[in-house]
């Protein structure tokens, strides 16, 4: 199993939702998260006292899936997320140890 | 009237049968008949206006102030602009309208009336032609404008001050600094009034008072922790903006309502009121372009005040136009102020109290002695100088300058000796909802 984490652009979400779907992901977690990267923050001006927030606002996206779809969700999120522009976000890949379903105890690729 | 006439020919009848009393009551009576009445339509139009002041303070005032601070320290920016106003309007009818407008005095306080005695719902205040109101009106007008002056102080002071060092500054500064002036300003035999200062709405005794004030408060009572290096930008400017708002329209009651009735003066504060503050609206946005910026919506709510402080004095003092031109040039300077002044200094007037109150008001009162030649549309006389005009205003100034910086030292340094006046850094880091008042304004 793999743990695709997608951070994406805000504005990106629905097309990275509706583009899971269409390859079969079923489920996903989304959290609103703050960072940056190459993209630096932007200014912020309060009556002249200027404050540079270099932290960017952006989505998280948690999918798992079993280790055949990865590739495939990893390719649709890639173009999903794609505006072109710098601060589009990354996409990482880790190993899943063990997955299990809390209400029926179901374990690995069937609690997914 | 026939009821009036009837409860009182009943009680003539019981006095009459109980005391025989009835010489002393027909004296009354005639001393009754020959006292000025007000006219209702000019004590309705002062009733309103002293809630539209009211409403400047709560929730106004605490929404512009509370918006700017740190979401941390939002309760306590408006629980110490609620309990000070609170605190202003009992000391009100216990000394202070005694000593701001009591029967005696000299040029600089009044003695008399306190507690309000010898007050009663027959007794009249003049206004500024033949008319009166009623006296217990009068005292509310009043009490709303040293109550918000007191609020507008802790603009400078926020985010650091312990909510016990406000409630000894407060009854000490009303007392020695805000009594005195609003004295030598507005009561007959007062220091400036003699002089021929013009202040239509309080620009000295409220906003150039309230501004010096802050800035002497927060340069004994020293930075914020972290300040001007930390981040602290406006936690809600939303709020803010709510705030600004309900300012603008409480300001209505406060111009216009200074003419002590519902008259053409009162329109010309009114229709001021509309315009100098949209001039400077404007203005502070525009100059923020041309200063490199983008057109904010702090921007638009600094200059909205900033506009409105300086067209106070000036409300009914000047036409329309000189209004507008007034506004923004108070704005322009405002800007200067809070944006390159106060950094180039590096004291920490948290809110722009001084920068815009004390700053726009010193604009406005020096305008004001420009703006009333007739000649600029002003209602002055044809005999009217600018000259000396000009040079009273700034007399009158330098005294409010001096006067309100001596006694905020005064009573901000008992405050330190009886309270320790600043909370620990611990509070201070944790925010002052919690440390000072144990809630937080956001769950």
């Amino acid at each position: 199993m793999k743990l695709i984490m997608a951070i994406i652009k805000p504005f990106k979400l629905d097309d990275v939702r509706e583009a899971l779907s269409s390859v079969g992901v079923a489920g996903m977690t989304v959290s609103e998260v703050k960072g940056f990267g190459r993209q630096k923050g932007q200014t912020e001006i309060y009556r002249g006292a200027e404050y540079s927030t270099n932290m960017v606002p952006k989505i998280k996206v948690e999918v798992v899936c079993d280790d055949d779809l990865a590739p495939r969700v990893v390719e649709v999120v890639q173009q999903a997320a794609n505006s072109g522009a710098i601060g589009d976000g990354k996409i990482f890949v880790l190993d899943v140890a063990q997955a299990v379903r809390i209400r029926t105890g179901e374990t690995g690729e069937t609690a997914l | 009237m026939t009821i009036s006439k009837k409860l009182c020919g009943t009680a003539a009848a019981l006095g009459a049968a109980l005391s025989a009393s009835v010489p002393v009551w027909a004296q009354e009576a005639a001393a009754t008949a020959a006292a000025p009445v007000p006219n209702p339509g000019n004590n309705a139009w002062m009733m309103t206006s002293t809630l539209l002041v009211f409403l400047m303070i709560l929730p106004g005032l605490a929404l512009f102030y509370g918006g700017l601070t740190r979401s941390k320290n939002m309760l306590s920016t408006m629980t110490q602009i609620g309990a000070a106003a609170s605190l202003a309007m009992l000391i009100w009818v216990v000394w202070g309208y005694g000593t701001a407008f009591g029967p005696e005095g000299n040029s600089f306080l009044a003695w008399g009336k306190y507690f309000l005695s010898g007050i009663t719902p027959d007794s009249t205040a003049a206004t500024f032609t033949d008319e009166v109101i009623s006296e217990y009106v009068f005292v509310c007008f009043q009490m709303t404008f040293s109550a918000i002056t007191i609020a507008l102080v802790i603009g400078a002071v926020v985010e650091r001050m312990k909510f016990s060092a406000l409630m000894v500054f407060t009854p000490i500064w009303l007392t020695i600094v805000y009594y005195p002036i609003a004295h030598m300003v507005w009561a007959g035999g007062g220091l400036f009034f003699e002089m021929g200062a013009l202040d239509f709405a309080g620009g000295t005794v409220v906003h150039i008072n309230a501004g010096v004030s802050a800035l002497v408060a927060c340069l004994i009572l020293g930075k914020r922790i972290g300040y001007p290096k930390e981040p602290m930008p406006p936690h809600s400017l939303t709020l803010t903006m709510v705030g600004t708002g309900l300012l603008w329209v409480g300001w209505f009651g406060f111009n216009a309502g200074s003419a002590l009735e519902a008259n053409g003066s009162a329109a010309l504060a009114m229709i001021n009121t509309f315009v100098a503050t949209a001039a400077a609206a404007l203005a502070w946005m525009v100059v923020e372009k041309l200063a490199g910026h983008k057109p904010s919506a702090l921007g638009f709510c600094s200059g909205v005040i900033a506009g409105l402080v300086a067209v106070t004095p000036a409300a009914g003092n000047s036409g329309p136009f000189g209004a507008i031109v007034l506004g923004a040039v108070a704005s322009i300077i405002c800007f200067i102020a809070v944006s390159k002044l106060k950094p180039m200094f590096g004291y920490d007037d948290s809110l722009d109290a001084f920068g815009i109150h004390g700053v726009g008001g010193i604009v406005g009162a020096i305008g004001t002695g420009i703006v009333y030649a007739p000649g600029l549309g002003g209602p002055g006389g044809a005999d009217f100088v600018v000259g000396s005009q000009v040079v009273t205003q700034i007399l009158a100034v330098v005294t409010t300058i001096i006067w309100s910086s001596i006694g905020t030292a005064v009573a901000i340094y008992v405050a330190k000796a009886l309270t320790g006046l600043r909370v620990s850094p611990d509070v201070e880091r944790e925010g002052l909802d919690l440390g000072e008042h144990g809630e937080r304004a956001y769950n």
